[in-house]
C-alpha cells in the first residue's frame, strides 16, 4: 500500500482549530497574568472555557491520528531532524492534555469553583491542598512558557520544510487543494 | 518526495526567522517583558512586600492576622428582585465559612491599630456555585485604582529607623490623590469597632445584580451586626493585649451565635460605580435581604479559612463585577499573593525583602 503524501482531511482540520486555538490560549495565559486591570478578569473568562475545548478537541485528535495513517517523514531527512521531529510531535500531543488537566487539578486543589461559565462548574478532580495547588500553579505556568517554545520550533521547522527544503512536509499538513490539483503540480 | 532545496535560501531563512521572531515579540509584550511598568497582580504583591519590608512566608501578603468562622446564611426572598442568585431565593439557607482579620502582612502584629478591620466570606451553594466576599469595616477604600494601590504601597513605606513614610514621598503621593487624604481624614475620625463581632463590613466596590427578568442593577452591600456598637479607644490603642480582638471574639463566639443582617444598597442614578473611594450620597434604598448567622469560630491555625483565597471576583449567576478597577486589582492581587504561599507552604518563618522595586 503507498503511504498517505498529506494527514487525513480530519486531521488537518483539527489541527489548523488546535493551532488557533493554543496559541490564544497561551497568549490569553500570558496576558492574564501580566496585568490587573480589567483584562485581567475578561482574559479568565476566556482561559478556563477555551481551555476545556482545547482538551475535548484534543481527545477527538488523538482518535483520528490513531485511526488514520500519517506520513512518513522524507527518507532522505538527517536522523537527528527525525528524531527531534518524532519527540517534539509526542511533547505537542502531551501538553495539549496536560496544560487543561493541570489547570483543571490546580483549581481544583485550590478549593476554587471551576466555573466555566456563569453557572456552569466543573467537578473538582483533586481533593482541596494548598500545598499541591502552590507546585501544579507553577508548572502550569512554567509548562505555559515551555509550551510556547515548542510551538515556535514547531513553526520554525514546519517553514524550514516548507520554504526551504521544500519537501513536502509542510505541503502534507498545510495543502487542502484536490488530489488533481496536486498531481497537475 | 525528492528534497528541493530553494537555490537562494538567504532571504527565505530571513522570512523564517522575521515570522518566529514577530510572534515572539508579540508574545513578550503580551506577557508584560517589553513594559516593566505594567501593573499586575504580581507586582502589586511585591510593592505590599517593599513596604513591609519583611515576608512571613506561608501567609497573605494583606490581612495575614485572621481567626476563621462558619454558620449559615438565611435568606427571606427580599433580595430576589435584584439577583437571581441561589443565595436570596426564599427560605434558601447557605453554609458560610469566613475569615476576620486586621490588615497588614504579618501574622502576628498586635491587634491595637488603626487599620482595616475586614471580614471575608465564602457562601457555598448549590451545584458547586459560590459566592466569595472580601469586606471591610469602612464604607470607602484608600484609593480608586490598582495602580494607585501599588503606587500607595512605596510611598507609604515606613522607614526603618523612624517607622513613618518617608514625608517628601508621602506628601507628594497625597498632594495629588485627594481620595486618599479623604480616607485618611475619615479613617482618624470614624469610631473603631471594639469587636469583630459588632462591626459593619462593607462591600467597599460596586457590583451588579441581574434578575430573573434579566434586569441589572449596581449595588453595594453591608453586613449590619446585631451586636451593640461599641467604639475602642484609639487613643490607648497600644496598650492593647497584642490579640484582644482575636480572643474578644472567640469568647463572644463561644456565648452564643453572633448576627449580621446583609442589607443591600441599590445604586441612585448618577451614583459613580467605579470608584471605591467615594461614597455614594444619601437617599438610598436599603433592602434587608437575609440573616448571616455565625456559630463557630476557631483560631486560623485550626480551622479551613487558611487555604482559601477571598477572591471578590468569585460571584455566582445573578452577580458579576462592576466597572470599578479595583475589583480587576484586588482579584489578580489576592491570585498572585495565594499562589505565592500555597508555593511556600504553611510555616511561621518570615524573611527580609531585598528586592529592589521601580519606584
Amino acid at each position: 500500500m503507498i503511504p498517505p503524501d498529506r494527514y487525513a482531511l480530519p486531521a488537518r482540520v483539527l489541527h489548523w482549530a488546535m493551532a488557533m486555538m493554543i496559541l490564544a490560549m497561551l497568549f490569553v495565559g500570558a496576558g492574564m497574568v501580566s496585568t490587573a486591570s480589567w483584562a485581567y478578569p475578561a482574559l479568565l473568562t476566556w482561559h478556563r472555557p477555551l481551555g476545556v475545548t482545547i482538551l475535548v478537541v484534543a481527545m477527538l485528535r488523538l482518535l483520528v491520528r490513531l485511526t488514520h495513517r500519517a506520513p512518513p517523514l522524507p527518507a532522505a531527512l538527517p536522523r537527528l531532524q527525525t528524531v527531534v521531529a518524532r519527540g517534539s510531535h509526542y511533547f505537542l500531543y502531551a501538553l495539549m492534555f496536560a496544560m487543561p488537566l493541570i489547570g483543571w487539578a490546580m483549581l481544583s486543589a485550590a478549593g476554587t469553583p471551576v466555573q466555566l461559565w456563569p453557572g456552569t462548574i466543573l467537578p473538582p478532580i483533586l481533593s482541596h491542598s494548598l500545598r499541591l495547588f502552590g507546585w501544579l500553579s507553577w508548572v502550569h505556568g512554567l509548562l505555559g512558557y515551555g509550551f510556547f517554545l515548542l510551538i515556535l520550533g514547531h513553526l520554525g521547522a514546519a517553514l524550514f520544510h516548507g520554504l526551504i527544503r521544500r519537501d513536502g512536509v509542510l505541503r502534507s499538513m498545510a495543502s487542502f487543494g484536490t488530489r488533481s490539483d496536486r498531481a497537475r503540480k | 518526495m525528492p528534497p528541493d532545496p530553494h537555490p537562494r535560501m538567504l532571504p527565505r531563512l530571513a522570512l523564517t526567522g522575521a515570522i518566529l521572531g514577530a510572534i515572539a515579540l508579540l508574545f513578550a509584550w503580551v506577557a508584560g517583558w517589553l513594559t516593566p511598568g505594567r501593573v499586575s497582580g504580581g507586582s502589586i504583591v511585591d510593592a505590599m512586600q517593599y513596604n513591609s519590608g519583611k515576608v512571613f512566608l506561608g501567609a497573605r501578603r494583606a490581612h495575614a492576622k485572621g481567626l476563621c468562622v462558619s454558620g449559615r446564611f438565611a435568606s427571606n426572598g427580599a433580595g430576589a428582585t435584584l439577583s437571581r442568585t441561589l443565595l436570596f431565593q426564599a427560605g434558601a439557607m447557605t453554609p458560610v465559612s469566613g475569615r476576620f482579620s486586621l490588615a497588614g502582612g504579618n501574622p502576628d502584629a498586635p491587634d491595637g491599630r488603626n487599620v482595616f478591620h475586614a471580614l471575608a466570606l465564602r457562601f457555598v451553594l448549590p451545584g458547586g456555585e459560590e459566592w466569595r466576599m472580601a469586606l471591610d469595616h469602612t464604607p470607602i477604600f484608600i484609593v480608586s485604582t490598582p495602580t494607585d494601590f501599588q503606587a500607595f504601597q512605596i510611598a507609604s513605606k515606613p522607614d526603618s529607623v523612624t517607622k513613618m513614610p518617608d514625608p517628601v514621598r508621602m506628601a507628594a503621593f497625597l498632594a495629588s490623590h485627594p481620595e486618599t487624604r479623604r480616607f485618611m481624614a475619615y479613617m482618624k475620625s470614624a469610631p473603631l469597632p471594639s469587636s469583630f463581632a459588632n462591626g459593619t463590613y462593607y462591600s467597599i466596590n460596586a457590583f451588579r445584580f441581574t434578575n430573573n427578568t434579566g434586569e441589572t442593577h449596581a449595588v453595594r452591600w453591608q453586613f449590619e451586626p446585631e451586636d451593640n456598637f461599641s467604639a475602642l479607644d484609639k487613643a490607648s490603642l497600644d496598650r492593647l493585649p497584642t490579640d484582644a480582638l482575636f480572643d474578644k471574639y472567640l469568647a463572644r463566639a463561644s456565648q452564643g451565635p453572633v448576627r449580621w443582617h446583609l442589607v443591600i444598597i441599590p445604586s441612585n442614578h448618577g451614583d459613580a460605580t467605579n470608584n471605591a473611594a467615594v461614597q455614594w450620597g444619601p437617599g438610598h434604598g436599603r433592602i434587608d435581604v437575609g440573616t448571616l448567622t455565625l456559630t463557630h469560630a476557631v483560631p486560623e491555625v485550626s480551622g479551613d479559612c487558611r487555604d482559601v483565597v477571598f477572591d471578590p471576583l468569585i460571584l455566582p449567576d445573578g452577580v458579576s463585577g462592576s466597572d470599578d478597577p479595583l475589583l480587576a486589582g484586588r482579584s489578580a492581587a489576592y491570585s498572585a499573593s495565594f499562589r505565592r504561599r500555597a508555593k511556600e507552604g504553611p510555616r511561621r518563618v518570615s524573611v527580609p525583602v531585598n528586592q529592589g522595586i521601580a519606584k
